[in-house]
């Protein structure tokens, strides 16, 4: 057992019900008591979804566990076929109907419907919601290709991908296959199906057709195109266009990948993007070697941390992600940074790490936002799972040269901006100014301001040197106090005083 | 005479009492397990702690329900169980003590434990109920540890409550002296108004159950009689009388009706003078009627549909119909028990239909035909029944909102006003931005 508040990841069942409500054609038929719908509200409120997902569940009770349950399910998912004539449907046991042992997949076999019926093993006391859906959408993948084969295709044929992984109830997913799908077409490449995304089983049964795949989201999509690698030859490409040089270097896979020149795509991005005189211009330089803690899913948290130090110039001080089918990719990536990843789902690891870290700013999930918020650090999401104002109306992606400029603002934005820094360091002495003041717009009872801890309570602060702490922004006290203590630490001193505050300011000093 | 009384018609012919026709359905039933009641009712019973021994899924559905209540330290959490717990019994309850005992020990303000049992851990039979009597015996006298069912299998929505305060009943210590207590947890705020109200009548130690500090439990015996709040509590009720207690019939204290109705019932078992409670109740009955009127302008002659959900289906359509002049089209319910809803059903007009448990896709073929002016569903139907065009209110806002008495009469009737106001304006811009703006009135 373990003792659990909130939880990064939901059940596998949840990951299957992201693949089929982002399809079109498909139902699910869950053998799950009463109260497992409320996942169907996911759907309809985070994302905002105008129709119910394709979900039936059997509502199984107290009662009904003495007779026949395998019974309720047969006559469940034979008037699901009634209701919806999918073309296809899948089936499986929520946690308690893997419980009682009766067996989906075989029961729906016994109801001989006219439309493929794919069972599923979850796994619930083992797995989760991202390798649910990786699971179903394999398995939707290897039962709608049944049959096929590798063909080649005629020479002189423009050159066509799949996008694969773009599902229900993912992060800017909507948006990211939008945009892919236009630097696709920079190259010259036509897209042929995407998938989960809208797709049909149909559809799912022409993948074999395109030239290769684009694996947007390894979480969903990895398993499948690995089997479609091994099945139909289609290569896929590994990098993720997150970030200008991701995209840069996307670009030149795919081009490889269809045998097309990348330069001209290659051009429009230095022609569009604007991300990068925005990261160049004398705004951005108070940005240099901000502290940043990075934590969320394996693909976002890899991708940002690129950002972070190629593009953005801060310093990456922590890394780490909830999801350990990808922990391998997220420790290699850490070590290039010179870090150890942090892998785990336990939210109050996250918080002391982020703590211990000391980060100027926080990029993660919903959670790693309400640890930033209090701790008093500057936030910004960039990985599921999120809240309801992280499905936004507005194009948001977070992939390509449109995705670069999001991120830009999105990143920069919670950050105190240079002139607003420099101004608040000039006014310091004036009474709206100096830091024991609320914002204005709080009005007179603002909340105290959080009381600082001191890193080794061996070394003592002299009064005037506290003093003289005091009149550093809070913003970047926080920094200078940790780097005086170290610097007193290295040298031998039990006492800081002024001096030492100058010693260190200077030792350390940017 | 009041507004209220000048609105109000002479009340409809009623006969649901006599024969009512109850559609029982057997199906997809779209509604929370009992474990959400959780949600409320550690806000309520501030010494408490629920932990739920359950699957990924039941602290997932928490987060879900709880929304951003769960990053404020709240006084629940899940044992999730993992594949060896699977394994054999005897393990999953040294694991359980392991849980309660590092739980207890970083919070040690806890004074009561419930263990609150789910699908999982009810299919696999682990014994809460003793559980919860072995870990007693270890924390108390600093915590009390209950157990109860909140699961999916055995309890909708609202019915977690009932399991919850039922199993406080035992722990309440034993009186012969006669006093009002009134069950189900409502807001702070309503309760008050209800303890102010009951003491202008001479009840000064009227009790609540649950208490605000669920340690300190109110006394029961052959002299208690039992106000219900809340309509699902019918397992509380019936362990109440089985302490000797008398619960009483009245309807539920929605709208200056259904309040009066109920503070009457309340205050007459305990023998106070009608003259006595109509003075008392004088002051908040004007006012909900005056507050009432300008909602009953915006409702009157439009029709309802309810989706079962919180078995408080029936008293507010009981409200809307009376006292706002709404049509009834279908009344949905979890479940519907009759000696509890006596007093409802007798006051609901003719021709409606009620319907127990659900079958979700047929029941949204019947509100498809009906196209009711407002329908009453939960988060999961609300949006994709918008898009197709219906008007809705999402129910769980009626289980978090102080809804319930004088004060908070109007309030309710916004609930149900405001959908249609909003739909009304959205409507009339797009109508104004496609014809352009008004000619000007003196041109």
């Amino acid at each position: 057992m373990r003792l659990t508040v909130w939880t990064y990841d939901g059940p596998p069942h949840v990951g299957a019900m992201r693949v089929v409500t982002a399809m079109r054609g498909v139902h699910y038929v869950l053998h799950a008591p009463q109260g497992d719908t409320y996942a169907d509200l996911l759907f309809t409120m985070i994302e905002r979804r105008d129709r119910r997902p394709p979900v039936t569940y059997t509502t199984f009770k107290a009662s009904d566990l003495g007779a026949d349950t395998a019974a309720l399910f047969k006559e469940t998912a034979r008037a699901a076929y009634e209701r919806f004539r999918p073309q296809a449907m899948i089936v499986s046991p929520s946690c308690t109907g893997e419980l009682i042992q009766d067996d989906p997949g075989g029961l729906a076999k016994a109801l001989d419907l006219p439309v493929p019926v794919i069972p599923l093993h979850l796994n619930s006391y083992q797995r989760k919601e991202n390798w649910g859906a990786a699971e179903t959408f394999h398995a939707l993948v290897r039962g709608c290709c049944r049959g096929r084969t590798y063909e080649p295709k005629p020479a002189g044929a423009r050159p066509t991908a799949n996008i694969l992984g773009p599902a229900a109830l993912g992060f800017r997913h909507r948006d990211d296959q939008v945009e892919v799908r236009r630097l696709l077409g920079l190259l010259g490449i036509d897209v042929a199906v995407t998938a989960p995304w809208e797709a049909s089983p149909a559809d799912l049964a022409r993948l074999p057709e395109a030239d290769f795949n684009v694996v947007l989201y390894p979480e969903v999509a990895d398993t499948a195109a690995k089997w479609l690698s091994r099945t139909f030859r289609q290569p896929f490409t590994r990098t993720i266009p997150i970030g200008l040089n991701a995209t840069r270097d996307f670009l030149r896979e795919a081009a490889e990948l269809a045998g097309v020149d990348p330069a001209p795509a290659l051009a429009a991005v230095e022609a569009e993007a604007r991300m990068p005189w925005y990261s160049a211009s004398v705004d951005s330089t108070y940005l240099t070697g901000k502290r940043v803690f990075i934590f969320g899913d394996a693909t976002h948290a890899i991708a940002a941390a690129r950002v972070a130090s190629e593009e953005l110039g801060f310093e990456v001080c922590g890394i780490g992600t909830y999801g350990r089918e990808f922990a391998r990719d997220v420790r290699a990536a850490a070590e290039r940074l010179s870090l150890e990843a942090l892998i785990t789902d336990d939210m109050l690891e996250v918080e002391e790490a982020i703590a211990a870290a000391r980060p100027e700013l926080v990029l993660g999930t919903q959670m790693e936002r309400h640890i930033a918020k209090r701790l008093g650090l500057p936030c910004a999401v960039i990985s599921a799972p999120v809240h309801v104002q992280d499905h936004p109306a507005r194009f948001a992606p977070q992939m390509g040269i449109e995705g670069a400029n999001v991120i830009f603002d999105t990143w920069v934005h919670p950050l105190m901006m240079g002139l607003e820094e420099h101004l608040l360091t000039m006014f310091r002495d004036d009474p709206e100014f100096h830091d024991e003041a609320a914002p204005s717009h709080l009005g007179p009872a603002a909340p105290a301001p959080v009381a600082e801890d001191t890193a080794d309570a061996a070394l003592a602060w002299a009064a005037d040197a506290e003093q003289e702490l005091k009149k550093i922004p809070f913003f970047v006290r926080g920094k200078a106090r940790r780097n005086t203590e170290r610097f007193a630490a290295d040298h031998g001193l039990s006492t800081i005083t002024i001096e030492t505050l100058y010693d260190a300011k200077a030792h350390f000093g940017r | 005479m009041t507004p209220f009384d000048r609105a109000d018609p002479a009340p409809p012919a009623t006969g649901c009492a006599d024969t009512p026709p109850v559609l029982r359905e057997r199906g997809q039933h779209a509604v929370f397990c009992g474990l959400t009641g959780i949600i409320w009712l550690h806000r309520k019973m501030r010494d408490a702690f629920f932990l739920i021994v359950g699957s990924r899924t039941c602290a997932h559905l928490m987060q879900s329900a709880a929304g951003v209540m769960i990053f404020a330290e709240p006084r629940f959490a899940t044992a999730i169980l993992e594949e060896q717990d699977l394994a054999g019994l005897a393990d999953a309850n040294d694991e359980l003590d392991r849980v309660v005992d590092r739980l207890l020990a970083r919070r040690p303000d806890v004074k009561t434990l419930f263990l609150v049992g789910s699908c999982p851990s009810e299919v696999i039979k682990i014994d809460l109920a003793r559980a919860a009597q072995r870990l007693s015996r270890r924390h108390l006298p600093t915590t009390r540890v209950l157990a109860y069912s909140g699961s999916g299998i055995e309890t909708t929505f609202t019915e977690g409550e009932d399991a919850c305060l039922a199993s406080l009943v035992p722990e309440m210590p034993a009186t012969k002296a006669g006093s009002l207590l009134v069950i189900g947890s409502l807001p702070d705020m309503v309760e008050d108004q209800f303890a102010r109200l009951f003491a202008a009548m001479g009840l000064e130690d009227t009790a609540f159950l649950p208490a605000r500090e669920a340690f300190a439990l109110p006394a029961v015996g052959p002299g208690t009689r039992v106000l219900m709040a809340q309509p699902f509590l019918a397992a509380t009720a019936k362990a109440l009388e089985d302490r000797g207690a008398v619960v009483l019939s009245a309807p539920y204290p929605f709208g200056a009706e259904g309040t009066e109705a109920w503070l009457r019932a309340g205050a007459e078992a305990l023998g106070v003078s009608p003259d006595h409670i109509t003075a008392a109740i004088a002051p908040g009955k004007a006012r909900a009627a005056k507050a009432l009127a300008s909602a009953r302008e915006k409702l009157a002659g439009r029709s309802v549909f309810f989706f079962p959900d919180s078995q408080l289906e029936i008293p507010l359509a009981r409200f809307l119909a009376r006292e706002m002049g709404m049509r009834l089209i279908e009344v949905g319910t979890p479940y519907l028990h009759r000696r509890h809803m006596a007093a409802e059903m007798a006051l609901l007009p003719d021709g409606v239909t009620l319907s127990e448990g659900q079958d979700v896709d047929r029941q949204l073929d019947r509100a498809r035909a009906a196209r009711p002016d407002l329908t009453v569903c939960g988060l999961g139907l609300a949006n994709p029944l918008e898009a197709e065009g219906l008007a809705t209110k999402w129910s769980i806002e009626l289980v978090f909102s102080p809804i319930h008495g004088f004060e908070h009469a109007a309030d309710l009737a916004e609930l149900f006003t405001r959908p249609l106001t909003r739909r009304a304006l959205l409507a009339h811009a797009q109508d104004q931005s496609t014809r352009g703006p008004e000619p000007c009135a003196s041109s």
